[in-house]
């Protein structure tokens, strides 16, 4: 379904929106999200992230990067120094490969941010060497993609079903892949915090309206 | 052989004392004469189990005689963290590299080399064929 509502202009005020609206959200679901990785994983990936997104927080009150390529660069250089864990270095290369893609403008199109996005979530593919099925993050970020040149709500509905879909898969990568067909009938800790993150592109072009 | 300037060598665990407990080992079996530099970055700053970017850069940095630097981990965050900072490029030494090697026994073998005087395609080459040992 598509938005009702005209695209939000896409400048590095929009970007810092929707990289706060993440840390909001990944403070009030940090409980939810370190709940499914003890299930599957070392049990840290909601902690692990707060820390993360608290630090980009921080770094964003702090400095005023004028594009979205330098919001995201500076997020994703604060995710890789600060988590800890293998989220950090994903959603590092996440942010600073889309960043990368976004080129210098100071506003970018909607069609600019799907392409830039798809080649943010190439690199965390190349980077971890996972693919869509083996329960991982990309599960959620692939099909979000392909749904964003609609809109951003689908693009967030598109992550959410993503996320769910990995309950039944069997884990290929990562911690949760030592515990075989064990891993299967829980949700990937990794493709939920990828929704998060897609459905907070959402609230950012809500904030501006 | 002298080692006017050795391969540097970085072990990156999720562990700080995993990472220091293999540096010893290393060490121990590296022998007699001039060792090679060899740094530990285990865990995370504040010594809990993870992978610490900042760590990473600075054993790197101290290691570095600008004959390279190879770079051997763990698991999971360890190694895509190191990744992460070779594909950034600006982060680690010129000539630095990860190792595809076994963690403990690529870093002896890692160490003897550097330590003989090899360069960083030797102490690659050592470390890796680490792997080829069969156990039974």
């Amino acid at each position: 379904m598509p938005d009702q509502e005209p695209d939000p202009t896409l400048d590095a005020a929009f970007f810092r929106r929707w990289l706060i609206a993440t840390a909001a959200a990944v403070e009030r679901e940090a409980d939810r999200l370190t709940e499914l990785d003890s299930a599957i994983g070392d049990a840290d990936h909601g902690s692990n992230l707060q820390r993360g997104f608290r630090a980009v927080t921080a770094v964003l009150e702090k400095e005023s990067p004028a594009t979205p390529a330098a919001v995201l660069t500076l997020a994703g250089r604060q995710l890789i120094s600060t988590v800890g864990g293998a989220s950090g270095p994903l959603y590092g290369t996440l942010l600073r490969r889309t960043g990368k893609a976004l080129g210098d403008e100071p506003e970018v199109s909607h069609a600019t941010l799907a392409e830039a996005l798809g080649a943010g979530v190439a690199a965390v593919a190349q980077l971890g060497g996972a693919k869509a099925g083996d329960k991982t993050m990309l599960d959620a970020l692939e099909p979000a993609v392909t749904a964003l040149g609609t809109s951003f709500g689908a693009a967030a509905e598109a992550a959410e079903a993503g996320a769910a879909a990995t309950v039944p898969m069997q884990a290929h990568k990562g911690r949760a892949s030592y515990l075989g067909e064990r891993s299967i009938g829980h949700q990937d800790p990794g493709a939920t915090s990828a929704a998060l993150l897609i459905a907070a592109l959402g609230t950012a072009a809500e904030e501006s309206r | 052989m002298s080692v006017e300037k050795p391969v540097g060598i970085v072990l990156v665990s999720h562990s700080g004392p995993v990472a220091a407990a293999v540096a010893e080992l290393a060490r121990g079996l590296a022998g007699s004469g001039p060792e090679a530099p060899l740094a530990a970055a285990g865990g995370t700053p504040d010594g809990g189990l993870g992978t610490s970017s900042e760590l990473i850069t600075a054993a790197a940095a101290e290691v570095d005689r600008g004959a390279g630097v190879a770079l051997l981990v763990d698991l999971g965050s360890a190694v895509l963290t190191v990744k992460t900072l070779l594909i950034d490029g600006d982060e680690l030494p010129d000539g630095a590299r990860l190792i595809d090697a076994p963690f403990v026994e690529g870093a002896v073998a890692a160490v003897v080399t550097a330590s003989a005087g090899g360069d960083l395609d030797a102490v690659e080459a050592a470390a890796a064929e680490a792997y080829s040992y069969r156990k039974t």
